[in-house]
């Protein structure tokens, strides 16, 4: 009896001192104009280049303000969102200046992460390409300057091609069949290296047979990935994981990265990789032995549109020297600097007349400028993008249909109606 | 007079278990509760940083949860996974243990030293290294078999069977060592009387040896179906996250997928609230199932 009584206290008290979870405070910062300026950045296999840089904008930036000194620090891209989390919920720890994904910026606004960007004084950001711009915004809200911007095309290997007497596929449907016979010809090679887990790779054939990911309106997004022409995207895509052009059995599984190391290794005839992948293959075995052009679209001539993905600079929520922090995003986010990345790190500007100019100088980024000048799209700006992409949504509907455990149609209605769940919760 | 002092007796008993009771309470009721708690909200990165109002949703993630025909998919491979890894490392166990005592000593030594390299190594390390043998092209094995190009881990039941083989690998030495020790604390005398009374080797194994091993039999049983029970690094690592499309997915793999990654504490708070459970039940089942052959514990 009298255990029950001492348990049953327990509990009460229990009870009493903590009925909900734990929620923090969501306090605004401050806009001192001395003391440190706090910066994360993502930290690089290959990081000393983009150091150099950073330090030459900071030595800047130090000498244009006096009594201000800028402190960065490197995260690893691996742990980002348990520090970004851990960020929002003590700001105390929080920088006043982060580079961040631009796929990760609805979650983190949701989260009270971010500050709205004024960036009205800043005549840069006119140059910007709009639907580059657009990915930095929520809710019409701008929120991050891309820094600079990752996009796809397609690699193929001209050794192979010219052996054969083949041209680079005109059509989004020529690939199939001229990567089949690719494979016929060369049975130890894989037709294109197409992953299982590679949406950004899919993602383009959807969107160039007029297919959408979700639809919006008003500010709520429902799933489109079922309808006839994502469809028929899809269906294009899985074609390619198949015994006869690049097998379930070693591509279903494959990432992005793992389908690049495919080509890298000169297992694979072609493949869709970013102009991020281009040093790593020039420092491989295949190195002066592929050529590079756009994605093509459904009609001849025509650029699959491509997933703008890339990295923004924001200032957070609960700094304390807002406009220090804005002045620095400008600074590294502008033109000289976002050129500065480019011949560091190879990293893509965001400014139209920046990659234009680049793109005369480099005739080997070019595929990539047209791509990103024809057109590019976006996933869903959502914080429910964060968690669709968690749940392995679209992997796991490619995969079903890349392994025929389920029918286009099948698959396409759990993807859409796991993204619905999302979306609505 | 009698009532008083086993009340002093009580009071004592009491005031010695305070302290562990405290440590218990603090340690594993706190967080318990909390994961409680957080189950019935909708909680995740909004609310724990502030950005959005937390919202009261009862049982609805649990409703939500349990009418879900994936989570039951899961729930049966967790199951069936735990089943093969328990069994497995019990009986691989037992037979090294066995002949752990009948080998000389240097075999022994041999035997326990590999044991233990095998058990002290980090299952991430011990996943990645598993990973490497059993590569599709590069792979020691498939060069052995000369199978180059040969997926270990793209056939459903052929990744179970290849993580299954290493929850094995990294958790029978905990019971070979067990139950080395309770074989050799068996008194020799026991064992002759049994020969004396003309018992042969399996009599002797059946009628002696297996009953006074019981208590640790069930100390390590209990153990192993814990830890496989919730089983993640292995799967995490050696699947890819899961497997194709999800196929490979155990409980603590599909919570952190569902829950943890995307941020939905509630959801992910929920599927473990529904894991300590069954692994309550589990275990309650098991030591009643015991006690109803008259083993008292």
């Amino acid at each position: 009896m009298r255990k029950i009584t001492i348990v049953a206290a327990g509990l009460a008290v229990a009870l009493l001192t903590g009925c909900a979870p734990v929620t923090g405070g969501s306090g605004e910062g401050a806009d001192e104009r001395t003391g440190t300026v706090r910066v994360w950045l993502f930290d690089e296999v290959n990081r000393a280049p983009k150091e150099a840089v950073v330090k030459e904008a900071i030595a800047e930036f130090q000498q244009a303000h006096s009594g201000v000194t800028v402190d960065v620090q490197y995260i690893p891209i691996q742990t980002r969102a348990e520090r970004f989390k851990a960020a929002f919920s003590d700001q105390q720890s929080a920088p006043d200046v982060a580079e961040f994904g631009n796929t990760d910026l609805a979650g983190y606004v949701a989260g009270g992460g971010f500050a709205e960007l004024d960036l009205s004084s800043w005549n840069e950001a006119k140059d910007l390409l709009p639907t580059l711009a657009d990915t930095g915004k929520v809710n019409g809200t701008t929120y991050g300057v891309p820094w600079y911007v990752g996009t796809r095309a397609l690699y193929y290997r001209t050794d192979v091609f010219g052996e054969l007497g083949v041209q680079p596929p005109a059509t989004l449907a020529d690939i199939a069949p001229l990567a089949r016979r690719i494979r016929a010809a060369k049975p130890d090679m894989l037709g294109i290296s197409a992953g299982g887990k590679y949406t950004y790779a899919a993602m383009p054939f959807v969107w160039a047979q007029g297919g959408e990911l979700a639809t919006r309106s008003g500010d709520k997004y429902t799933a489109a990935i079922d309808s006839p022409q994502a469809k028929a995207g899809l269906s294009q895509y899985t074609e390619l994981i198949k015994d006869d052009i690049c097998p379930p059995a070693t591509c279903a599984g494959n990432s992005g990265e793992a389908s690049v190391e495919a080509f890298r290794a000169g297992k694979a005839a072609m493949v869709i990789g970013g102009d991020f992948n281009r040093r790593s293959v020039d420092a491989s075995s295949v190195a002066g032995r592929y050529g590079i052009v756009p994605l093509p679209g459904k009609a001849t001539g025509s650029i699959a549109p491509a997933f703008a993905g890339g990295n923004l600079l924001g200032v957070l929520k609960g700094t304390r020297h807002r406009t220090l922090a804005t002045e620095f995003t400008e600074l590294l986010g502008g033109k000289k600097y976002q050129r500065k990345m480019f011949e560091a790190m190879g990293n893509m500007p965001a400014f139209g007349d920046v990659q234009r100019g680049l793109a005369t100088e480099n005739p080997v980024i070019e595929p990539f400028v047209k791509t990103l000048n024809a057109d590019t799209r976006f996933v869903p700006i959502t914080p429910s993008w964060a968690k669709i992409d968690a749940q392995l949504v679209l992997p796991t509907l490619i995969q079903e249909v890349a392994t025929g455990s389920g029918t286009v149609d099948a698959a396409t209605k759990k993807a859409a109606d796991a993204m619905n769940s999302a979306f609505g919760s | 007079m009698t009532t008083a002092a086993a009340r002093g007796d009580g009071r004592a008993a009491f005031a010695y278990l305070l302290p562990t009771g405290l440590i218990l309470l603090g340690l594993m009721g706190y967080p318990l509760y909390q994961l409680i708690m957080i189950s019935l909200f909708d909680y995740g990165q909004e609310q724990v940083s502030g950005g959005a109002p937390l919202e009261f949703l009862g049982l609805g993630h649990y409703t939500q949860q349990l009418t879900d025909p994936k989570f039951w998919t899961v729930f049966g491979q967790t199951v069936g996974f735990a089943g093969v890894c328990v069994l497995g490392t019990l009986v691989f166990g037992a037979a090294l243990a066995v002949l752990a005592t009948r080998v000389r000593p240097w075999a022994r030594n041999t035997l326990f030293l590999a044991a233990m390299s095998a058990w002290s190594t980090p299952a991430v390390a011990g996943s990645t290294i598993w990973l490497f043998l059993f590569d599709t092209n590069f792979g020691f094995v498939n060069e052995v078999l000369g199978i180059q190009g040969f997926s270990w881990t793209f056939d459903r039941w052929l990744a179970f069977g290849l993580v299954a083989a290493q929850v094995i690998w990294c958790s029978f030495p905990f019971v070979m060592v067990t139950l080395y020790a309770g074989i050799k604390a068996i008194p020799g005398e026991v064992i002759e009387a049994a020969a004396l009374d003309g018992a042969g080797a399996i009599r002797t194994a059946r009628s002696v040896i297996l009953p006074l091993l019981r208590p640790l039999l069930i100390v390590v049983t209990i153990q192993s179906v814990i830890w496989d029970f919730k089983v993640f690094t292995q799967i995490y690592i050696m699947t890819g996250g899961g497997g194709i499309a999800g196929r490979n997915l155990v409980l603590n793999v599909y919570a952190y997928q569902q829950a943890f990654a995307a941020s939905d504490y509630g959801l992910g708070a929920t599927i473990g609230v529904v894991m300590t459970v069954l692994l309550l039940i589990i275990t309650l089942g098991y030591l009643r199932a015991l006690r109803r052959t008259g083993e008292p514990l």
